[in-house]
């Protein structure tokens, strides 16, 4: 294919077909560097959806990559629950005290009507302006925490562990409430525009739990949550390993899975060949210090060991670029991409 | 203490078996010593399981629960205050700048279940940190940190005591050290850990450059 004939949309179903495009399609998820972009303050630029819909075409002008990333930050799902969003200068905004302080409030807990909750109206006005202005030529990414990754933000992690190994009832309630509101917040953005949903599922790695407690829990839910999503689904599992866990990955029905660079990227694709397609997996956090030359190396690097075939989309193995990773390091990746990433792969050969 | 009994109880965690770890503890005899039992059996199963996370064959809920497991068992026979807890520096555990508390509950379970003793800050901001460490006259600081940002305050904070003087080994810990080996020493830290078990012999490391 040519790639200047090719949107990124056809670039981006012909490699989630298992097929190569003109070259490897790359997702820049930068969410931060669009407030960078516009010269305004996180928080303020938040404060806006224009804000954010001037701040993601900036980027993809900038930075010539294969998706608009809808996303704005996570603890927006714990705004709709009631909690709090902490605000920094330099960094994601994160999730203040929990909103479930003692496992018994969790029976108090609401499903918040997705259409009714400021936060995330103004995450929907965002992605049905982007729509309008990429209309089908690049896909839009919305993303969800999944129902058993949501509650880390909605309790703490240690006593989310707690309620996991002590308390099964309460832990299936937790997860039918936050299965509804997943799916509906998952349908909500898709019908604003969306291409895909990215559901991000940490805690179903394997660096979180083992395989054994997966399937009793984290793989149900998204068995049941992604069947209950009208759309295409992508898997992140925010730097957490899944390479033992590929296969169940794969049985819930996403098209993709987003890796971590703590795995071979070379493995997961054996793994993942012709079943899933592989998102990832620069790190982002040595991207901060990298060199142009770093940049370039680690892109041809990850081309070479998953590029094959198609079924690859390079990106960052985390699901957000921190906001620390210099613009110059951006260019680099992005310039590397457009330079190695070119099908065929003849370069490859005998690495 | 034999291999086999390190095998045992490492199993029993894993399992979350309370009940067989604490079988295994009452089994050891009255000739062993608390702080025997936690030397030779609760610190290699430990390191045993926070390796094996490091390398991806245990999972992050199983390093948790063998810290709460072990540090249950060991306040029953060697209490907070017991003379046989070991002699050691001043030492305090915080989060510095964000609400995940879990690496840093990880690493106070299992230095308390390793026979350590030290202060828990809590979620603490720089200059609250540094007048608490000053006040403390602590000698060794373990900061736990999940997002990058905070990360970066650590840079503060050394600087912030390194002005008033005070004599304080900072120990980094969390997910941005573990996604980037060299960020610890940009942060001006003296050490890191990779996963909670690795505190225990980076003091021990401290310690022996402090005799």
């Amino acid at each position: 294919m040519n790639q200047r004939s090719v949107t990124s949309m056809q670039r981006v179903l012909t490699t989630l077909g298992h097929q190569e495009p003109d070259r490897v399609p790359f997702f820049l998820l930068a969410t931060l560097h669009g407030a960078k972009e516009v010269g305004l303050p996180i928080k303020t630029y938040f404060s806006d959806p224009d804000n954010v819909v001037e701040g993601q075409m900036r980027l993809l002008a900038k930075y010539r990559h294969d998706c608009i990333y809808g996303f704005f930050y996570a603890p927006v799902e714990i705004a709709a629950f009631g909690g709090e969003v902490v605000f920094i200068d330099d960094g994601p905004p994160n999730s203040g005290e929990p909103v479930i302080k003692k496992a018994g409030d969790i029976k108090n807990l609401a499903v918040p009507d997705v259409k009714n909750t400021p936060c995330l109206e103004k995450v929907l006005t965002a992605i049905h302006r982007l729509k309008h202005r990429v209309k089908d030529a690049v896909p839009i990414i919305g993303v969800v925490m999944s129902p058993f990754s949501l509650p880390v933000m909605q309790m703490g992690f240690d006593r989310y562990f707690d309620l996991m190994f002590d308390d099964p009832d309460l832990f299936a309630h937790l997860m039918k409430l936050n299965q509804a509101f997943c799916a509906a917040w998952a349908n909500a953005q898709l019908a604003a525009g969306a291409t895909a949903i990215c559901y991000f599922d940490p805690v179903s790695s394997t660096t979180i739990t083992t395989r054994e407690m997966y399937l009793k829990t984290g793989y149900a839910v998204a068995q049941q949550t992604l069947a209950e999503i009208n759309g295409p689904t992508a898997t992140h599992m925010a730097s957490g390993r899944c390479l033992p866990i590929i296969d169940d990955i794969s049985a819930t029905g996403t098209a993709a899975v987003g890796v971590s660079c703590h795995e071979d990227l070379a493995l997961i694709k054996t793994a993942c060949r012709g079943k899933i397609s592989v998102i990832g997996n620069l790190n982002g956090i040595e991207m901060c210090r990298w060199s142009a030359k770093d940049a370039e190396t680690r892109v041809k690097e990850a081309i070479a060991k998953a590029g094959a075939g198609g079924g690859f989309i390079l990106s960052d193995n985390h699901g957000e670029i921190p906001f620390q990773v210099p613009d110059d390091v951006l260019t680099a990746i992005s310039e590397a991409v457009h330079e190695w990433g070119r099908y065929p792969l003849e370069w490859t050969a005998g690495r | 203490m034999t291999d086999k009994t390190v095998d045992d109880f490492t199993r029993a965690l894993l399992d979350v078996d309370r009940l067989a770890a604490k079988q295994i503890l009452q089994k050891r005899g009255h000739d062993t010593a608390p702080i025997k039992f936690a030397e030779d059996v609760v610190l290699p199963a430990l390191e045993r399981i926070g390796t094996g996370w490091q390398e991806g064959t245990f999972a992050l809920s199983q390093v948790y629960m063998a810290g709460r497991i072990c540090e249950d068992l060991i306040d029953e026979i060697l209490p907070p205050e017991d003379p046989d807890r070991k002699n050691q520096p001043r030492m305090a555990i915080c989060i510095l700048s964000d609400h995940h508390k879990l690496g840093k509950i990880m690493v106070y379970s299992f230095l308390r279940a390793s026979g350590f003793d030290l202060s828990d800050y809590g979620v603490m901001e720089v200059d609250d940190l540094v007048e608490q460490v000053q006040k403390d006259n602590i000698d060794i600081l373990l900061i736990s940190v999940l997002m990058l940002p905070s990360a970066l305050k650590i840079r503060t904070v050394k600087q912030k005591l390194d002005r008033l003087g005070c004599d304080v080994k900072l120990i980094a810990g969390g997910a941005p050290f573990r996604f980037d080996d060299q960020l610890w020493k940009t942060v001006g830290a003296d050490a890191m850990c990779r996963d909670a078990s690795d505190a225990v012999s980076v003091i021990e490391k401290i310690m022996e450059g402090m005799a």
